[in-house]
């Protein structure tokens, strides 16, 4: 028998799925613990009410996600600048009549405070996480986290929350002045595994062929890397080696996926890097990450599933260009694709004009006429302007563009 | 001096920091033990060196999660010291250290240097976030952070026209979004209702948050504290 050579001996290892059991974890079960402190009276644990999808974890546990009744934990970055990210979720959702709740009672995660600057502690932060999930818990909907940050971030202080107790007394005397109970849902949830559950859903109503596109997949670091053991694994997509979500949605589409060697590399985001030291940031993104996958793949578009990934990967090409680097790869979130394949109008509800490199050789190759949409969404700019309308609509935005046509 | 047991030191680092004295180094090391997440992030080093492997920043600078964790482990209370005020702001706080076989979090540990930084107003982390004040305000006061408002060129020239293009259509644009809760919004990302505000800041009092901005900048402790108390007072 020939014996392999060292890279062979990785690659045939590599080949087969990765085998995931629960019982043989390297980690606690954290829903045992909250478990446990639920029957102690310490918490309240908020249960989904209705209809949930369940999938295996990394090392094989279980993890349930709801498909309707959900509370939408918005995203400071993609409300702000992209916000197609957080319309097409909206978008999607009353495609099939699932009710949500898109509440005004919520604050960031203020992870910006305790990623960029540590201008926070461990109490505020976990207070500001319990209010936010009281919040949700006064409503009876369950919590759908739209950022990738506040996704890692919650789950890190859950796990703070469970395993010290002065920390869990100290967030207690804090909401008792607001007359809050310490509320912390079963799962901590983040939209792209409900966009995973729903691919198929999506599948049947898709009204733009993809199949001619190829895309690359930057997974969000704080979607898998904090908390790892929290995140969807599919033995189906990367023999189970790499996170599930946004890959298996993108197959589902017919767009074909296709592999990088840097994929597990940071986009360059850095909190306070991007806002004040984007020297970093733009190195990172474009030598590491977007001139890695034009040179080996040359992708029509990259997907994420980050508000931070969407920035850094999208805004970070415009220098580069002008230092004749291989730039020029269109960004978007995994949402803003999904709604764009069952028809959402570019403009109105994905609201690509918010998004700097060039997406209109990708709208060219799907067949979609954006300047005639660009040119109805003009329309619809005069008459805000004019005051004739006060501003774009769900009425305006949820008929699929293809059924309009 | 002959090495025994008792002066033996391994690999334990100089004394590049002569205007600090060691008594004072270790009071800071000690707040940063002290911390209850120490005990979650650190667990030894094998060093290694998977952590540098995928770490941006030790691409980028003289940077290495491996040493935080190495000199954490061996509680080598110089370079701890050289870390606290030479390192930790070029984390890029994406934790991919984390894939660490012995399962520290030189990211985590990171965090809680700079909020022993922060908290004992160390110049380093003073320069280091000189121009973050607006990023702070945004977060302590509206609950939320990139509000349209902050998207101006001059910020962001090397972001190219698109800031240009968005900042002159920023009042027009987001009343052209479907959603609720940002339609029309330009210095918030999204609508908080006051009463959640005022929750906010009491959390902001009542965790000690406050006491670390006002180590940090005394200006926009005034500042934040003079809205707050204000608003908290109105109820």
């Amino acid at each position: 028998m020939t014996e392999l050579t060292t890279v062979e001996q990785i690659l045939e290892r590599k080949s087969h799925p990765v085998i995931r059991d629960a019982s043989v974890a390297p980690t606690d079960d954290m829903h045992d613990r909250l478990l446990e402190l639920e029957a102690k009276g310490e918490i309240v644990l908020q249960r989904m009410k209705g209809e949930y999808v369940e999938f295996p974890t990394k090392y094989g546990r279980i993890k349930k996600i709801p498909i309707q009744h959900t509370w939408h934990h918005k995203s400071c970055g993609h409300c702000g600048h992209i916000p197609g990210y957080a319309s097409s979720i909206l978008w999607l959702h009353r495609q099939f009549n699932l009710d949500y709740h898109d509440p005004t009672d919520q604050t960031s995660c203020t992870g910006w405070n305790y990623y960029a600057s540590s201008a926070s502690n461990a109490v505020g932060q976990a207070a500001v996480m319990s209010r936010n999930f009281a919040a949700a818990y006064e409503t009876g909907y369950f919590p759908l986290i739209h950022c990738g940050t506040s996704f890692g971030h919650y789950k890190e202080i859950r796990e703070q929350l469970v395993h010290h107790k002065e920390l869990r007394d100290e967030v207690r005397r804090i909401l008792d002045k607001m007359g809050k109970p310490l509320v912390i849902p079963e799962e901590i949830v983040h939209y792209s595994e409900w966009v995973y559950a729903m691919r198929d859903k999506f599948k049947e109503r898709q009204l733009v062929d993809m199949s001619q596109i190829t895309a690359t997949v930057h997974p969000a670091c704080h979607y898998y890397k904090i908390v790892a053991e929290d995140a969807i694994f599919d033995p189906e997509i990367y023999g189970g080696q790499r996170t599930a979500v946004v890959t298996a949605l993108l197959e589902s589409l017919g767009i074909n996926v296709a592999d990088y060697s840097t994929w597990f590399d940071c986009c360059g985001f850095g909190f306070r890097h991007v806002l004040v030291q984007r020297d970093f940031t733009r190195s990172f993104a474009v030598l590491r990450k977007i001139e890695t996958m034009i040179n080996e793949v040359n992708p029509d578009l990259t997907v994420t599933h980050d508000t931070g990934c969407v920035t850094t990967l999208d805004k970070s090409q415009f220098a580069a260009k002008a230092h004749d680097r291989k730039v020029g790869i269109p960004v978007l979130s995994d949402a803003q694709v999904a709604a764009l394949a069952m028809g959402a109008h570019p403009f109105r509800v994905v609201q690509f004009h918010w998004h700097s490199t060039d997406w209109r050789p990708f709208l060219e190759k799907l067949g979609i006429n954006w300047q005639k949409y660009w040119d109805e969404f003009q329309n619809d700019l005069d008459q805000i302007k004019a005051g004739t309308k006060s501003g774009i609509t769900w009425e305006d935005a949820d008929k699929p563009i293809h059924l309009t046509a | 001096m002959p090495t025994t047991f008792e002066n033996w030191n391994p690999g334990k680092a100089e004394n590049r920091h002569p205007e600090a004295t060691y008594e004072e180094k270790e009071r800071l090391f000690l707040e940063v033990k002290n911390d209850v997440r120490y005990e979650d992030f650190l667990y030894g080093c094998y060093e290694c060196g998977i952590c540098v492997s995928t770490c941006p920043s030790a691409r980028f600078y003289d940077f290495s999660p491996r040493v935080i964790a190495q000199a954490m482990a061996r509680e080598d209370v110089e370079r701890i010291y050289d870390i606290i005020t030479e390192d930790i702001w070029n984390c890029a706080q994406c934790f991919s250290c984390v894939r660490c076989p012995r399962q520290n979090n030189p990211g985590g540990l990171v965090t809680i240097l700079r909020e022993v930084s922060l908290k004992n107003g160390l110049q380093e982390s003073k320069d280091a976030l000189q121009g973050y004040s607006r990023v702070i305000y945004k977060v302590m006061l509206k609950g939320n952070q990139v509000s349209p408002d902050m998207l101006q060129p001059d910020f962001f020239p090397d972001w190219g026209p698109w800031v240009q293009n968005f900042s002159q259509n920023m009042h027009v644009w987001r009343k052209a979004i479907p959603m609720d809760s940002i339609r029309g919004l330009t210095d918030v990302a999204w609508r908080t209702d006051r009463k959640t505000l005022l929750e906010l800041y009491t959390i902001w009092f009542e965790s000690g948050n406050m006491d670390i901005i006002k180590e940090l900048d005394e200006s926009l402790y005034d500042l934040l504290t003079d809205v707050m108390n204000e608003e908290l007072e109105e109820g």
